[in-house]
């Protein structure tokens, strides 16, 4: 097959399967738009910003498990895209960014829009690619898709000059069916010995505890993790990435742990002798002060990147490997193991733990006259059923969505939790809507995040994404403001968000249905009336208790059994 | 401690500053790099020197790992391994000092590449520890220039560094 440059992307997109490309066109991949609009099976989703488009490929991959795939042009396309591309990098989402370049002549020579896309982009990326010949493209792509979605996986950006693209020039189109790049094997399989010898810990403990992560829901081990974890009756807790890999609502289940963890789930990790690390990084959010974090445990943590082992904790049983082909080994030795869990000291164990879950670390005030944040998660969960896709942007919202609703199933929880993106959510939600067409997709936002890819609404107008948008408005930065409560001595230095727009009027006059809810009690009638729209797009401004602060809460640099509790009192 | 890591890589533009960013971006420092293709047009190798405790270099050489144009490398400090460095030095030769300067560079086995009436170019490998002493052991004020390759390295022994 004799094609251009500009169709042999697109065809490669096609052979890859790829469905859906978020995107803004620009001088730089006018042929390559030109060769989508030719065609209808990618279809192109277009939207107002070109963080956008990476995050809505994010959101995409993260609720699908496939690659999303961006498509920018280069200069200031690539520059927007680089806040999306980085946070899909510290998330490890998997996604190819397909980004214009300037003519291969002109590179060098400070050309309209270009910008050195390969070097900005480099820390920030799983790889990149600059391609300077229409034959390389297949080859490459292929590499780019192969290397976002295997080992640990992370956003590739593919860099195509102009003139690449050209339509006058048709080279042979061979799509390569397989792969190998001689100098990229990511294992496949974890080591045996090492899993016995993990094993032979875990059933040793008295006091042990699975503390999993985004690894898992990355991995797609949910199940596999599920299948161990009651096979042992151990407790378990979950990152902020790690929500919904094991069922929120069953009793094993601790809670969320770190900064804005439990109280049982911090208090855990403290007192554990056998800690078992899943598929997380031991983040600084997770661990507080290191010295401090778990002082009496013998680690065991499994990983696919053996950089994430003994980055920031000392380890003492690693297993590097595909979490789900490890955690199938583990439950095999377990049940083939000639010992079980001590039975009086597992139930010692629970004992202790269902004593620090009385002190019922999330309490809030659920009679209060103004809607508290954590009543509005609380109502969204009970009006979906716990069942929507929940993105959210960053900050005392996202803790909140993380606390109060309660995830039962992987993928279900999109958020930055890496980066810490503000901007997130929206973008991020019409990623899932996309996928996921039929599905409840609800992004719980802020005032002050979601101003910051609000013209997104334009898009989920064009392209009839009816997402369901829950503002939880307390006219603050409600993080910043927490912590300036706190170690500031309530000096609220620009976290005040004066000069809000009316919310319902700004959706309406994007073409969807506005509405605000000031009132407890009107909450779940409106969230009930909003869902029933199906086709809509519904923006629900929820006024809530401007000064509701997030508890539990770990000061940075402390342990984890340093906490303020809802009283706001210190233990110790 | 001193680590001297060599590193087998794709011989493509980009992979070098892929290494140096990696470096950076952790803030970790390279004492000297040295890279050139292998018999092997498509591999480069190099040999870097850094310093850091073991967390450090487990940390470095894992990173290394992980970028996708690195194929394969080795800690030569783990192992018996033989290093050389190049170093070509411009000395102050006037009349009084010349013969002394030619004595030492013999003792050392260097070589002098070029001469002018007032000045020698010595040309000496070795260990980093030996052109250190040279350099120590001629008069401070008669060095004039001083350019190093920064060392290359090798393990001992039959079995290579190779794909």
């Amino acid at each position: 097959m004799e094609l251009s440059g500009a169709e042999i992307v697109v065809q490669c997109l096609k052979d890859e399967g790829v469905e859906h490309v978020f995107g803004y066109p620009g001088g730089a991949v006018l042929h390559i738009y030109d060769a989508i609009f030719q065609q209808e099976d990618v279809k192109h989703i277009l939207v107002r910003h070109e963080q956008a488009a990476t995050h809505a490929a994010d959101g995409y991959a993260r609720s699908t498990g496939k690659p999303g795939v961006a498509l920018v042009t280069s200069g200031p396309g690539a520059t927007n895209a680089v806040t999306g591309i980085a946070t899909a990098y510290m998330d490890s989402i998997p996604m190819v960014v397909l980004t214009g370049q300037v003519p291969t002549p002109f590179i060098g020579s400070d050309a309209f829009q270009e910008v050195d896309t390969i070097g900005i982009t480099r820390p920030c990326v799983k790889h990149n690619f600059l391609i300077k010949d229409v034959r390389d493209i297949a080859e490459t792509m292929k590499k780019a898709f192969y290397v976002a979605t295997s080992g640990r996986p992370g956003p590739v950006v593919v860099d195509i000059p102009k003139d690449i693209t050209d339509p006058n020039v048709k080279v042979t189109y061979d799509y390569p069916k397989k792969i190998s790049m001689r100098s990229y094997n990511p294992v496949t399989k974890g080591h045996l010995g090492q899993i016995k010898k993990a094993v032979d810990l875990m059933l040793s403990a008295k006091k042990p505890v699975f503390y999993t992560g985004g690894g898992v829901v990355i991995g797609d081990a949910s199940k596999q993790l599920t299948d161990l974890v009651k096979e042992l009756n151990y407790p378990i807790t979950n990152t902020l990435m790690g929500l919904g890999s094991y069922p929120g609502s069953d009793k094993q289940f601790i809670g969320m742990l770190g900064m804005h963890g439990t109280y049982e789930a911090n208090m855990a990790m403290h007192e554990t002798d056998v800690l078992i690390a899943i598929g997380a990084r031991f983040d600084d959010r997770v661990t507080g002060h290191v010295a401090h974090f778990c002082p009496n445990a013998t680690i065991i943590h499994v990983d696919i990147d053996p950089s994430s082992i003994s980055k920031n904790v000392r380890v003492d049983v690693p297993i590097v490997g595909p979490v789900k082909m490890v955690l199938r080994d583990m439950l095999r030795v377990v049940k083939e193991h000639k010992n079980k869990p001590n039975p009086d000291d597992l139930k010692v164990w629970w004992e202790q733990i269902e004593k620090w879950r009385s002190m019922d670390c999330l309490h809030y005030d659920s009679k209060s006259p103004k809607i508290k944040p954590q009543f509005a998660v609380e109502t969204l969960h009970k009006v979906t059923k716990g069942d929507a896709f929940v993105t959210s942007d960053v900050g005392q919202h996202q803790m909140f969505a993380a606390q109060f609703y309660t995830f039962d199933k992987t993928r279900r929880w999109i958020n930055s939790g890496g980066l810490g993106t503000m901007g997130f959510g929206l973008p991020a939600a019409m990623g899932v809507q996309m996928a996921h067409p039929n599905a409840e997709v609800a992004c719980i936002t802020g005032e002050a995040s979601i101003q910051m890819c609000i013209q997104e609404l334009a898009t989920c107008k064009q392209h009839n994404l009816p997402i369901k948008i829950i503002l939880l408005n307390n006219g603050y930065m409600g993080m910043v403001r927490q912590w300036q409560e706190f170690f500031y001595d309530g000096r609220y230095s620009n976290s005040y968000v004066d000069a809000l727009p009316d919310f319902v009027k700004l959706a309406e006059s994007y073409g969807h249905v506005g509405m605000k809810v000031e009132k407890p009690e009107d909450l779940e009638g409106a969230m009930k009336e909003a869902f029933a729209m199906k086709d809509r797009l519904v923006f629900m401004d929820v006024v809530i208790d401007p000064e509701e602060n997030v508890y539990p809460m770990i000061q940075a640099g402390k342990g984890h059994h340093e906490m303020y509790l809802p009283s706001k009192s210190e233990l110790v | 401690m001193r680590h001297i890591i060599s590193i087998l890589m794709e011989n493509e533009s980009g992979a070098l500053s892929r290494v140096a960013g990696l470096f950076s971006a952790l803030g970790y420092n390279i004492e000297s790099l040295t890279v050139a293709p292998t018999e092997d047009p498509s591999l480069s190798r190099m040999t870097l020197v850094t310093r850091g405790d073991e967390a450090i270099i487990e940390q470095i050489t894992k990173q290394l790992n992980k970028l996708i144009e690195i194929v394969k490398l080795l800690d030569l400090t783990e192992g018996p391994h033989i290093e050389r460095e190049m170093m070509l030095i411009k000395l102050k030769a006037e009349r009084t000092m010349r013969e002394e300067i030619k004595r030492l560079v013999d003792i050392f086995r260097g070589k002098i590449i070029d001469v002018t009436e007032t000045s020698y170019i010595v040309e000496l490998t070795g260990h980093t520890k030996k052109l250190d002493a040279f350099i120590n052991a001629v008069e401070s004020d008669q060095v004039v220039e001083v350019v190093r390759t920064g060392p290359s390295g090798i393990a001992r022994g039959a079995k290579g560094l190779t794909l």
